[in-house]
């Protein structure tokens, strides 16, 4: 049996059986009524995807300065990067949205939500992020390291030839994994009245108590996001696999 | 080379690896560091190689004494070639790529004039046609064989090698030791730990004996592995010869 086929075959009985679970609720659908809040789905999804990309790039590079950060040698830079995340891996992103906006942000007098709920959200991701990149880094065997510096690499050129490629493929399906579920996250947003796809569902749930019809899109639309997603990162992983 | 070793000493945290070593080996192309495991053979492989900072001690090659920063140490490790027991090569590279890693960038070698001086060691020990590969694909043997060029391609002064075969099973390990015969016979001068003594016998020009941190005897390979008189070098030999 190929995989496209079993792969079908699953996602039929699947939806089946959701089917079936629909067909014994005496549930009256009315989706004429949501259909006509469809632009509001969509603008929300657009933010979505806008937040989530930003937030992305954004989480990246803060997870490399922290990854530094906890492989570095001075006890003062690794105790921030231990704390940085400590902190945020140990906290509810609901807390930390509503600290950083409330509070924080109100401090120093950033009132754009959008930019602070991306920022939440990077900081948020960039410390599981960084959890990631070091434990590729230090996957990577000690005599790589040695090999690199007795031909007489630099140490830049050691990492940009030797040590980065090989934890780039590493850490792949783990930091893919931490896109889709920073997608999802992105939801929460909602809390501090970004007008994304959540809020958006939200919303037109609440004008036309039509819940499911509201709901239903809302998961197809990040399933949307998070589906192409796992697939390159599959993509990519074959590609850069060491074995042919 | 002409190596004269004076009261090395290596710690690492509180343990003391190498303690006072001292070695002068006059003018000889080989030497073969043996002895048992923890004894500080690799340790001081390491030093020679340019890889680690000793803690104190003097080590010179041919009257030129080792650099004692890290910067300068690099040009020394720029002039000679390490080979480890195993993970050498590079496994996102394939063996061509290795072999053109350090002409190209150490060397800043075009990728063409690199080619051209990787084709000669590659047909002269029949793994032009493995090129190609990733290490995965090559064996335990073929690797070594390919790390070992890597480091013969930058044309070192010469070359260290850290029990290069103990990883290999017996035939492969005889392919490798083979290309190390070669490369004796044409003259490459180097430093080899390794526990084949078979081989020791046949490379080394001194054999020197490391144990506790220092080097407990040192001569031509047939005095200290057969007949040396020293009861912990002798019990050495007596428990692992066949």
């Amino acid at each position: 049996m190929s995989r496209g086929l079993a792969h079908t075959i699953v996602v039929a009985v699947f939806a089946a059986l959701i089917a079936w679970a629909f067909s014994r609720v005496n549930y009256a659908w009315n989706w004429a009524g949501v259909w006509e809040y469809r632009q509001k789905f969509l603008t929300g999804f657009g933010v979505t995807v806008g937040l989530s990309l930003a937030a992305l790039v954004a989480s990246t590079l803060i997870g490399m300065l922290a990854a530094m950060l906890l492989g570095s040698k001075h006890v003062l830079l690794e105790a921030v990067g231990r704390v940085y995340v400590e902190l945020i891996r140990g906290t509810p992103l609901l807390v930390q949205l509503l600290i950083g906006f409330y509070v924080v942000a109100s401090a120093v007098g950033l009132d754009n939500r959008y930019v602070v709920g991306v920022l939440v959200l990077a900081l948020f991701s960039g410390a599981y992020m960084a959890e990631i990149f070091r434990g590729g880094l230090a996957a990577i065997p000690q005599t790589q390291r040695d090999s690199a510096r007795a031909i007489g690499l630099t140490p830049w050129q050691s990492f940009r030839l030797v040590i980065l490629p090989q934890a780039v493929r590493l850490v792949l399906p783990a930091v893919a994994g931490q896109f889709v579920s920073l997608i999802k996250d992105s939801s929460l947003l909602s809390v501090i009245a970004v007008s994304e796809f959540t809020l958006a569902a939200q919303e037109v749930n609440s004008f036309t108590y039509s819940t499911l019809e509201s709901y239903l899109p809302l998961a197809a639309g990040y399933l949307l996001l998070t589906l192409p997603l796992s697939a390159v990162s599959r993509l990519l992983e074959r590609r850069y696999r060491y074995e042919t | 080379m002409n190596l004269d070793i004076q009261y090395l000493v290596q710690r690492f945290g509180t343990t003391t690896v190498l303690d006072g070593l001292e070695l002068s080996t006059g003018d000889v192309r080989s030497l073969v560091l043996v002895g048992p495991s923890g004894g500080g053979k690799s340790t001081l492989l390491r030093i020679l190689a340019g890889l680690d900072l000793p803690v104190s001690g003097r080590v010179a090659f041919d009257g030129e004494p080792l650099p004692r920063d890290e910067t300068s140490l690099r040009g020394y490790r720029r002039t000679v070639g390490t080979v480890f027991q195993a993970y050498n090569l590079f496994p996102h590279l394939t063996a061509m790529q290795n072999l053109l890693l350090p002409l190209m960038h150490v060397q800043g070698m075009s990728e063409t004039a690199a080619r051209a001086r990787v084709r000669e060691p590659l047909e002269r020990f029949q793994l032009a046609d493995q090129a190609h590969k990733r290490p995965a694909e090559l064996s335990g043997g073929q690797k070594q064989r390919i790390a070992i060029m890597r480091a013969l391609v930058v044309q070192p002064r010469r070359l260290f090698l850290d029990e290069p075969t103990s990883a290999l099973d017996p035939e492969m390990t005889a392919e490798v030791l083979e290309m190390i015969g070669e490369l004796k016979d044409s003259g490459t001068q180097f430093v080899l730990v390794t526990h084949e003594m078979g081989f020791a016998r046949r490379v080394a020009d001194l054999v020197a004996f490391v144990g506790e941190g220092r080097v407990v005897a040192h001569g031509p390979p047939g005095e200290i592995i057969d007949r040396c008189t020293v009861p912990r070098v002798r019990g050495f030999f007596e428990r692992i010869l066949p």
